[in-house]
């Protein structure tokens, strides 16, 4: 049985009938093809998945689609403005905050709201804000490292 | 990995999550999804059919009434959080929630969905039973009140009968004079409590008039350490006090798992209860 949802996702709405266990994540990847969000542990853990919805960051593996109707979504795709980095995404860049960059979506979103919430993060409250979202790769210095740089530079915009 | 299928309805009202529960079997009340979703994905759970009352906002938010706090049973762990409310007169329950998972989950768990789930490693329920909480669950025909040292029954299973859907948490504002603390020993993955200690003690003229110990993670339900508590009363809650109440901590049936074997649980049991009972002490003051 397929429910109609509605739901605005970077700007845009989209009306579309959904199983109802269809998951958030799985929804965006394959129903609206914004493969940007990460399907990493599945189990509410890594972070991978994180978008903002409603103005949260949220796991969206652990979320259901007919949750989300009537949601506000944003993802990866949704943060760099008319082909220019964010801020968070520049300084990833600049601070070289990623290697295998599988983690680098859902660490951004994760990233952004930190700052957006927190403009003055010290680097503990980066570490401990960041607790939702794995990177087996970079041990973590240098994402640390972009999220002060972006929050120095005033990066939640 | 997803759930199996499921009929999917979203309640519009209480009345309307109760009768849509009683004309469904098999049917399971979705709030945060931070317990239920996980659970189907892994299949551990199959229900037929989800009641979603995330939309409820009648079961949201944390009001003051006199002596008491009540928080709606759909308040999320940020929420709880960032209480004032909560901060000032039951600063262990924000605390506590603060320490729950990651940000992400604490955007949408909820303290109602958490309970009801009653994973024993999980951080409120041993809070709620230190703070001798009142669990309030509704049916169609009656408002039930339960005490949180009544609401967890085992592993997994509560008091919340098959007919009721619980709205709120009442908890009593600490008063003057009394201190709390919350520490924790975390799954270094899952980041579930292997340890929780909930201590309360409140210090008159120098010396314990009321005190509390309960801990998460030990045992299949809140483990309450009232041997403990009762012997730290009259005293003046001096470290050497502690240590010679702490002698009176017996836990029977201690969790194992890969992890941590009972007597390792109960060896932190040891170490974070008179930590939290020190913390508690200090913040009396």
């Amino acid at each position: 049985m397929g429910i109609t949802i509605s739901v605005e996702v970077n700007g845009t709405t989209y009306e579309r009938e959904v199983e109802p266990r269809t998951l958030l994540v799985h929804f965006l990847r394959e129903e609206l093809r914004l493969t940007g969000t990460n399907v990493g542990c599945e189990t509410s853990l890594c972070g991978a998945c994180t978008v903002h919805l409603d103005g949260l960051a949220v796991k969206s593996c652990t979320q259901l689609a007919v949750q989300a109707d009537g949601a506000k979504i944003t993802t990866i795709e949704g943060l760099a403005d008319n082909g220019s980095l964010h801020p968070m995404q520049q300084a990833f860049w600049d601070e070289h905050g990623l290697q295998c960059g599988y983690c680098t979506p859902g660490m951004i979103m994760a990233a952004t709201k930190l700052v957006e919430d927190n403009p003055d993060a010290s680097e503990d409250d980066i570490r401990h804000g960041l607790k939702g979202n794995l990177c087996r790769c970079t041990g973590y210095q240098n994402i640390v490292k972009a999220v002060a740089s972006a929050a120095k530079a005033g990066g939640a915009r | 990995m997803f759930p199996s299928a499921f009929d999917y309805h979203r309640a519009s009202s209480i009345d309307d999550a109760l009768d849509l529960l009683a004309s469904h079997s098999e049917a399971k009340f979705l709030a945060g999804g931070h317990s239920l979703i996980p659970m189907m994905k892994l299949r551990l759970a199959e229900p037929g059919v989800l009641i979603d009352i995330g939309r409820l906002d009648e079961l949201k938010g944390i009001s003051e009434d006199n002596g008491s706090i009540r928080v709606g049973s759909l308040t999320t762990h940020a929420a709880l959080a960032a209480s004032e409310a909560l901060r000032r007169d039951c600063p262990i329950l924000a605390e506590a929630a603060a320490l729950i998972a990651d940000p992400q989950v604490r955007n949408k768990g909820t303290i109602g969905g958490n309970i009801a789930h009653a994973d024993p490693a999980s951080d409120l329920p041993a809070v709620l039973v230190a703070l001798g909480a009142t669990i309030h669950l509704k049916s169609k025909s009656a408002d039930r009140p339960v005490a949180a040292a009544d609401f967890f029954v085992d592993l997994l299973a509560t008091s919340l009968a098959d007919n009721e859907i619980m709205t709120a948490i009442e908890i009593p504002k600490l008063g003057a004079g009394t201190g709390s603390a919350y520490l924790k020993v975390e799954h270094p993955a899952s980041g579930y409590a292997v340890c929780g200690a909930a201590a309360l003690i409140t210090i008159a003229n120098g010396s314990v008039s009321a005190a509390k110990l309960a801990f998460n993670g030990v045992t299949a339900i809140p483990f309450a350490a009232d041997g403990v508590s009762e012997a730290l009363l009259g005293s003046d809650a001096g470290d050497e006090a502690v240590d010679r109440a702490m002698a009176a901590l017996a836990v029977a049936d201690p969790m194992s798992d890969s992890y941590a074997s009972g007597e390792y649980r109960t060896a932190l049991a040891r170490a974070y209860g008179k930590r939290a009972i020190r913390a508690a002490r200090d913040r009396a003051a």
